[in-house]
């Protein structure tokens, strides 16, 4: 039988845990299911393995995937190859943090709780606001929540998001709002960037959350210039979706006006892991602390007055409130929002700015080789962060194919989510990326068709 | 010894680092070139600055502060903290899993793909179920996933009235959270004296209205709705569905399955029956299973073959879309069907076996000193009430605390509602028998301490690394984050 070392339980003792029960066999502690719907047979799974057959299975399955590892990645679209240090694994992998449970008993979680009261600190800093959460699901249900937020907050129900959020993020926002019957707008794109002139007229006092993002999908850092005022004049709630890696280069979301500051975390220390396990940033202003959900740890004091921490203002909460709460939100991402303080903690301020500069300064390079090729066109000229549109001379999926010959993962084709923008592609340029790697994807371009 | 841990903005020192990043190898531009002014930064990062040994003795001591299932005993109930198998964790920490990237070509992403697929048939016959998405990133969230697919369904029936979800008194929390998300009614249905959903009250509430009925079973006091049959036979006469809260799967693996009791949607939290950690949060994995009808409705894309070739299809025309940017927790998938693997049908089978064995043998150690309120067979976990001992002096969070300082996590304490003074234990399938009678002798001491000294108990913990915290104070005057004393 499978499992063996997993269930302590030997014959012996079952049979005297079933004698102390006062049942004859397992079985009978069965006997409340009504036999109609018994199983009457094994389930028919594949048979149990050992540790070390399933471990070259498994092996087996990864060695026929391509990943960073094995190739050069160009991809990113919200998730993206940045160097993890090794420190983030091995604190993630102690398996205190990582074998317990939410942090419901505080004197004996205090580990936990102080890590996310961190993580939550940290991502404070970086946004500029004043109350984070302990984490949500992934950049997309982040998104998501942020505009419900916000018509929780306004007791309004229409939400405008720019054409130049993730789609995969939009995706995400629309299914949620239409199984409530709350209304979404698309705000349109003009040459890449959020059409403000648009988003003007579009703007009504029915409208609750605006949402944004920076850098947008393009790689575009938006012009958030006045943004916010207009926004704030119909009193809607500006939520803006980023990159928090971006944000030791460009101004803090509370500079420009933000209230509720959503995101992927994933650029972060956080393993790509075919897009999940990734980490959901969510931070706002504190007067929406009410209607943030999740989880939240705040700090207190104990018997003797040490400090200490908690989960707090857990009225927001399913727990306590049930259908009143803000959001269903139980299970989250802590153990990646931990992985995120640690990678937080290791860059530091000069560390976290040395990697967003190699990502500016390298992305610059690509873009400016791959412009000046021949066929190929950068097609929204303005400043980017670490990721650029570029239309080429045929089919993406076909130079994608050709690239991973070359062991190259090459960039996102945006045709699926824009029509409109045919062949054209998403290249991201992280700082692990060198002038050599760089160099060889131009070449390769160059040479095709 | 009690003290406190300083918070890593209190250490380090300006100029210190933990990284070591290679220098930039293109031409470097100024940064206005590149970036405006106005587009910039103005104010300080306010991050740490320390070495990398300070970090890693930050942490492990912090680590050191926390209690795991690898620690010790978690009988949470509801939680499932069963052992968390360590393959698992090197499964999905290979490269070739943790280090794709989703957008990668389907040819590159093959044997990620075989593995969604498997993992896939693993799951639809341990539920019967005809298809699943693996997107939910959590329970609560294929909670959601599950009631959005309900939705679609009914409304691509032309079907608008039904705008109420049927919930038991004794559901989880986020049952009904789930339901005000999704833009329904909560109609709660109360149980009857033996604990199970009074079948009569059910009927009476269902009508032309009903979306739904969702249904943890065993329930949550650890019982099987014995009338499942009736039940759901009455909410598919009324023309709503069933919805399976699977979060207590890990009593009936290989016994029962959602899908032959009448289920039409489930949903697994695959962090608790298929034993991937919880993380002290997350992340978690909350797969969700339909019956070939809702099919349709499921998010895309769903994982197929064909001619031994796997990808990921959009082709579903009637999907309700996307409820994760990606393909959900896969990397948590990795873990599960590691496990799955490794357990087979004859190992999932003992492991429901033993956590149920292992839940009754310890519920009839306790109830010698403890009330159990329902007292029958019951599944994986059970529930006491500490009513008489609150009327010592202290009560079920007491009796918790209590436990603390003996090195066990205690049970779930005030849930489910309808047990005054809640105590839901739930052992899992991982416990020896020695752990269970260690268990319950510590908590026969305790009844014993709030017979001698109940106000003592009501003050605890004593040995633990800080003392009872204020949570009142917490949530009165909310401290939320670090702030440099100006």
């Amino acid at each position: 039988m499978g499992g063996k070392h997993y269930l302590p339980l030997t014959d012996e003792d079952r049979q005297e845990m079933l004698a102390k029960i006062g049942v004859k066999s397992a079985d009978d502690l069965f006997s409340d299911i009504p036999a109609e719907v018994r199983l009457q047979r094994e389930l028919d799974l594949p048979p149990a393995i050992s540790e070390s057959e399933v471990l070259k299975h498994l092996n087996s399955l990864a060695a026929k995937n391509k990943h960073f590892h094995n190739c050069v990645s160009f991809m990113g679209a919200g998730v993206y190859d940045h160097f993890i240090p090794s420190i983030v694994s091995h604190i993630t992998g102690r398996s205190e943090f990582y074998t317990c449970y939410t942090p419901y008993q505080p004197e004996i979680s205090q580990g936990i709780l102080q890590a996310i009261f961190e993580y939550q600190t940290m991502i404070c800093q970086l946004t500029g606001m004043d109350v984070a959460n302990a984490s949500m699901y992934d950049g997309g249900t982040a998104v998501a929540e942020g505009a419900v937020m916000g018509c929780g907050a306004t007791r309004r129900s229409k939400a405008l998001v720019s054409k130049s959020v993730s789609p995969f993020y939009r995706e995400v926002l629309r299914n949620y709002f239409s199984s409530r019957g709350l209304d979404l707008e698309e705000i349109p794109v003009k040459d890449g960037y959020t059409d403000k002139s648009e988003l003007e007229k579009m703007l009504g006092d029915d409208v609750a959350s605006v949402i944004l993002q920076q850098p947008n999908f393009f790689g575009l850092v938006e012009d958030m210039d006045n943004v916010a005022d207009m926004i704030h004049s119909h009193k809607a709630v500006f939520v803006v979706s980023v990159d928090p890696l971006s944000l030791a280069l460009l101004k803090s979301p509370a500079d420009y006006g933000a209230d509720i500051v959503v995101g992927e975390g994933q650029s972060l220390g956080v393993p790509a892991s075919f897009g999940g396990p990734l980490l959901g940033i969510m931070a706002s202003r504190s007067k929406f602390v009410r209607q943030l959900p999740g989880r939240i740890a705040g700090e207190t004091v104990d018997s003797e007055g040490n400090r200490g921490f908690v989960l707090t203002l857990q009225t927001r909460e399913q727990h306590i409130r049930r259908e009143k709460a803000a959001s269903n939100i139980c299970s989250n991402e802590a153990l990646v929002a931990l992985g995120a303080s640690v990678y937080m903690a290791a860059m530091g301020p000069s560390g976290l700015r040395e990697v967003a500069g190699q990502c500016l300064q390298k992305a610059g390079y690509a873009r400016e080789k791959i412009a000046a090729l021949d066929g190929f066109e950068d097609v929204f000229p303005g400043p980017v962060f670490k990721e650029f549109a570029i239309k080429v001379p045929g089919d993406p999926a076909e130079l994608n194919k050709k690239l991973l010959e070359k062991d190259i993962l090459g960039g996102v084709d945006l045709t699926p989510f824009y029509p409109e923008m045919k062949n054209t592609m998403l290249f991201a340029v992280t700082e692990k990326r060198t002038r050599e790697e760089i160099d060889s994807l131009v070449r390769e371009l160059e040479g095709w068709k | 010894m009690r003290k406190s841990k300083a918070l890593i903005f209190e250490m380090g020192r300006t100029g210190r680092q933990g990284y070591s990043l290679p220098s930039n190898d293109v031409p470097d531009k100024p940064l206005g070139e590149l970036l405006p002014d106005k587009m910039q930064r103005s104010c300080d990062l306010g991050l740490p600055e320390l070495s990398e040994v300070e970090i890693i003795r930050h942490f492990t001591e912090l680590s050191t502060r926390n209690f795991g299932v690898d620690t010790g005993f978690y009988p949470l109930g509801s939680c499932t903290m069963k052992y968390n198998p360590k393959v698992n964790e090197e499964a999905a920490a290979l490269p070739g899993f943790a280090f794709m990237h989703p957008c990668q070509p389907q040819q590159a992403s093959q044997g990620a793909l075989e593995l969604l697929y498997n993992f896939e048939q693993g799951l639809k016959e341990l539920t019967a179920m005809d298809r699943f998405t693996l997107q939910p990133a959590a329970g609560a969230h294929g909670e959601l996933t599950g009631l959005m697919v309900i939705q679609a369904y009914h409304r691509h029936r032309g079907d608008h009235k039904r705008n109420k979800v049927l919930i038991p008194l004794s559901a989880h929390g986020t049952n009904p959270a789930t339901v005000s998300m999704a833009g329904y009614e909560v109609v709660q249905v109360p149980c009857d004296d033996r604990g199970l959903v009074d079948l009569n009250a059910l009927k009476e509430a269902l009508d032309d209205t009903t979306a739904a009925l969702m249904l943890t079973n065993p329930s949550t006091l650890g019982l099987f709705e014995e009338e499942i049959i009736p039940m759901a036979r009455a909410v598919h006469e009324a023309g709503g569905l069933l919805y399976y809260d699977g979060a207590n799967m890990n009593a009936i693996m290989g016994y029962t399955r959602p899908g032959d009791m009448g289920f039409d949607v489930v949903h697994l939290n695959i962090h608790k029956t298929l034993s991937t950690p919880h993380g002290g949060g997350g992340p978690g994995g909350g797969p969700v299973g339909v019956k070939e009808r809702l099919i349709p409705f499921l998010p895309v894309p769903l994982v197929d073959k064909k001619n031994e070739e796997f990808y990921f299809d959009y082709d579903v025309p009637d999907s309700i879309g996307k409820v994760h940017a990606f393909y959900g927790n896969f990397g948590v998938a990795v873990k599960a069907y590691t496990y799955m693997r490794m357990m087979g049908a004859e190992g999932l089978k003992q492991a429901s076996t033993d956590a149920v064995i292992n839940a009754n043998y310890l519920m009839s150690l306790l109830k010698k000193t403890f009330y159990l309120p329902y007292d029958r067979i019951c599944k994986h976990e059970f529930v006491l009430s500490a009513r008489p001992e609150k009327k010592k002096g202290a009560g079920a969070g007491d009796i918790a605390k209590a436990l603390l300082d003996r090195g066990f996590h205690p049970p779930t304490v005030y849930f489910p509602l309808i047990v005054e003074e809640a105590l839901m234990i739930e052992p899992t399938d991982t416990e020896a028998k020695e752990t269970l009678d260690a268990f319950a002798a510590v908590m026969e001491m305790i009844a014993k301490d709030i017979d001698e000294d109940a106000e003592k108990v009501a003050h605890g913990p004593y040995n633990t690394v800080v003392g009872r915290l204020d949570e009142v104070r917490a949530a009165r005057s909310p401290i939320l984050r670090w702030e440099k004393e100006s």
